[in-house]
């Protein structure tokens, strides 16, 4: 049986990546990319359909194409991207809403796949060290993305009520990094300074960009159903992944750490809500049992490889790399034991180290 | 504070206890500094100090000291005791040369450059073996042989391999009993213990993470389970903040152990219960009284008072020195009721009290054993 899916969001990186990955694939003889603007990146065979979620439009739509499967993948992360908070929670929640709407009358549907996010869980230090998927954080997120995140997976659980023989899947992916993608978390990787809260070093847990559109690939294309967590194995801690990048790191005290982000958010530098401070404190980190049972994914990437082929890249170099200080200590060395010492030959041997021992 | 005790008697008893010390000490070879015993000096009991029991300044001054000395020692030492096969392979293939000797300032380098460039693993509980051994253990080891002189029986019930629950008494102000627990299991079985700890210690900075690092994660039942299941040592102090901060006046008697929930993660995974009974901890800081306001007003369950804090100050949170003893009993082996035992309530209360008995039982004949509080 050949499928025509809708994707949503198309005119942002992992969307348009879908759009094109999709269209691709054998069994898909139809993909239909909708978004407001028209994408700036190549979609390739996917045909491509201005409209806005947020009005009925996306019902004509549906039932004109005729899909089989909608793949909602326009849940915005950052008010910066959506022209403001009000806008970024309009295209959100009432385009969920208003796409749930239309999915319910669209009789040809077997298939719903909605990209959520882990930030659904909160962080909290009362919270589990893993979230399976049936565990609800003690803390719920309570603004921007997180909140409007936790809305949409309601609206998604109501409709799959309603449609009972329409199967649906919501995918909580971890913070997705690579060589494309722009999320806030990348962006803060970028600032010269990585800003943290004071006496905090959290767990982080990353996907690779691939192993995510992987994800989506299966979800959409295979039989899954429920909520699946998705994330690269293992987690890094924050000053790991600042070494990682080369940036030194300062520790602000919490509510000090509450006004940066704000004030970042004001100066387009990084964007980071309460949710975001409160992630950087306490961490978070994702059990992928049902990724690996349900989806059958084994991602290509762990959670530090993820991030070190986002820092490879993305070229981030600075003081700190481990290049550098890699450098820094063999000067130590050689300075404290000069060569040709009985002493010196043993670390000589350990010599050279590349500076990645794990990069794939 | 010069003032002379008139009551002879109470002075004597603290000069012999002095000297009992620092024989105790010399005997056991732990510290260099001490290794050329000096006349014990004159003690001069604070007037402030009504017990006869408690050990002199000039004593503990001297004991702070030995610590202070053994503690940079012992942390080169551990970072020199982080698996490096190389070295071995090394030695074996070379002649011996005075030059071989693990070079400790090399090693600390090597350290301070994983830590730097991120060059080291944590699990996903955010546990570091290596920082563990570097840094907590070794800092705790000196309090360990040193200061508490931990004694511990029964070892040899804590499994070598695979997944055990370690449910203990707690006591002692601040959880210094789980501390030494962890440093026992270590020193004794070279397993490390994975304490549960409450969300107080995750939402406090710079703790959260060392915790973290050093193998421990949040009392809860997931948590529990899933390190249970994956073959994990984990060590369990059920009563909580009600048994630690009990006053003085309750010691070594136990308290509620929670809602029975360690019972239900051992039977879920079908890990066998190590009972440990540990002695001394409640000594260390004895409340006499509790702040109840001003521990709300912290956002702490309590606010404990002792004879010397928060008198002294900062000096008045020096634990005192006593003797401790740790027993592990033989383990409880709950598998026989197979994991949908957990649940049933019953059983699970049973298994509870089963196991608070033994705690209790242990924890009175370990005190009658016990020759003084402090030696």
């Amino acid at each position: 049986m050949s499928r025509s899916v809708l994707v949503t969001g198309v005119a942002r990186y992992l969307g348009a990546r879908f759009a094109r990955l999709l269209a691709q694939e054998p069994g898909v003889d139809r993909v239909v990319g909708v978004d407001v603007i028209a994408p700036p990146y190549d979609i390739g065979a996917a045909e491509f359909v201005r409209a806005d979620i947020r009005n009925s439009m996306i019902g004509r739509i549906i039932e004109q194409t005729g899909v089989d499967t909608v793949v909602h993948m326009s849940v915005i992360a950052t008010p910066v991207s959506a022209g403001g908070r009000t806008a970024q929670k309009e295209i959100n929640v009432i385009g969920t809403m208003q796409l749930l709407a239309a999915c319910q009358r669209a009789t040809r549907l077997r298939r719903l796949v909605v990209k959520s996010t882990s930030a659904v869980y909160g962080s909290s230090p009362r919270d589990p060290a893993m979230f399976t998927e049936t565990l609800v954080g003690k803390h719920p997120p309570r603004t921007g993305w997180g909140k409007d995140s936790a809305e949409v997976e309601e609206y998604v659980r109501g409709f799959s009520r309603r449609r009972p023989e329409v199967e649906v899947v919501t995918l909580r992916p971890a913070n997705i990094v690579g060589p494309g993608i722009r999320t806030s978390m990348t962006d803060y990787f970028s600032l010269p300074v990585i800003p943290g809260v004071l006496g905090f070093d959290p767990r982080l847990q990353f996907l690779h960009e691939d192993d995510a559109l992987e994800a989506i690939r299966r979800a959409t294309l295979g039989d899954a159903q429920g909520v699946i967590n998705v994330a690269g194995d293992g987690v890094i801690g924050l000053g790991q992944a600042a070494g990682f990048a080369g940036r030194p790191t300062v520790g602000l005290p919490p509510r000090l750490a509450g006004l940066m982000g704000s004030v970042y958010h004001r100066g387009g530098l990084a964007d980071f809500s309460p949710d975001q401070v409160r992630y950087l404190r306490f961490g978070r980190c994702l059990d992928t049992t049902r990724m690996r049972e349900q989806l059958g994914l084994e991602p290509a990437y762990t959670t530090r490889e993820a991030f070190l082929d986002f820092v490879r890249t993305r070229g981030l170099r600075g003081p700190l790399s481990p290049e550098v200080v890699n450098a820094v200590e063999r000067k130590v060395v050689n300075w404290l034991r000069p060569p040709g010492s009985a002493r010196a030959t043993r670390t000589a041997e350990a010599q050279p180290r590349p500076p990645f021992p794990d990069t794939p | 504070m010069s003032a002379t005790d008139p009551d002879g008697i109470a002075a004597g008893q603290v000069r012999a206890g002095a000297a009992r010390a620092a024989a105790e000490r010399n005997r056991r070879h732990l510290n260099p500094l001490l290794s050329v015993p000096d006349e014990p000096p004159p003690a001069v009991p604070d007037a402030a100090i009504a017990r006869p029991t408690v050990v002199p300044a000039s004593s503990t001054a001297s004991m702070v000291l030995s610590i202070a000395g053994q503690i940079g020692q012992s942390m080169l030492t551990a970072i020199t005791e982080v698996p490096d096969e190389q070295s071995e392979n090394k030695m074996e293939d070379e002649a011996p040369h005075p030059d071989d000797a693990p070079d400790r300032l090399l090693d600390l380098l090597e350290f301070l450059r994983t830590r730097l460039a991120g060059d080291y693993e944590m699990d996903e509980f955010g546990f570091d073996p290596a920082f563990a051994d570097a840094v907590p253990l070794s800092l705790l080891r000196p309090l360990y042989k040193n200061w508490f002189r931990v004694e511990v029986r029964g070892a040899e019930n804590i499994p070598a391999t695979g997944g055990a629950l370690i449910v203990a008494n707690h006591s002692g102000a601040i959880p210094v009993d789980a501390l030494m627990t962890a440093v026992a299991v270590r020193e004794e079985r070279e397993r490390h213990l994975r304490i549960l700890g409450g969300d107080l210690v995750f939402q406090t900075p710079v703790l959260s993470t060392l915790a973290r690092r050093a193998g421990a994660t949040l009392a809860a039942n997931p948590d529990a389970e899933r390190l249970l299941s994956s073959g994990e040592l984990v060590g369990v102090w059920p009563e909580g903040y009600k048994g630690i901060g009990k006053p003085f006046s309750e010691r070594y008697k136990l308290q509620r152990f929670g809602r029975g929930g360690f019972v239900s993660a051992a039977l879920r995974t079908g890990v066998p219960i190590v009972p440990c009974s540990i002695v001394g901890a409640e000594e260390i800081y004895p409340i006499i009284a509790n702040v109840p306001a001003l521990a709300r007003l912290l956002g702490l369950p309590y606010l404990p008072v002792t004879p010397f804090f928060p008198l002294l100050g900062p000096l008045g949170a020096v634990p005192l020195p006593s003797k401790w003893l740790i027993e592990f009993g033989p383990p409880i082996l709950p598998e026989a009721a197979g994991p949908q035992a957990a649940d049933d309530p019953i059983l699970v209360f049973d298994l509870t009290d089963r196991v608070r008995q033994t705690i209790q039982q242990t924890l009175y004949s370990l005190l009658v054993q016990r020759r003084s509080v402090f030696f």
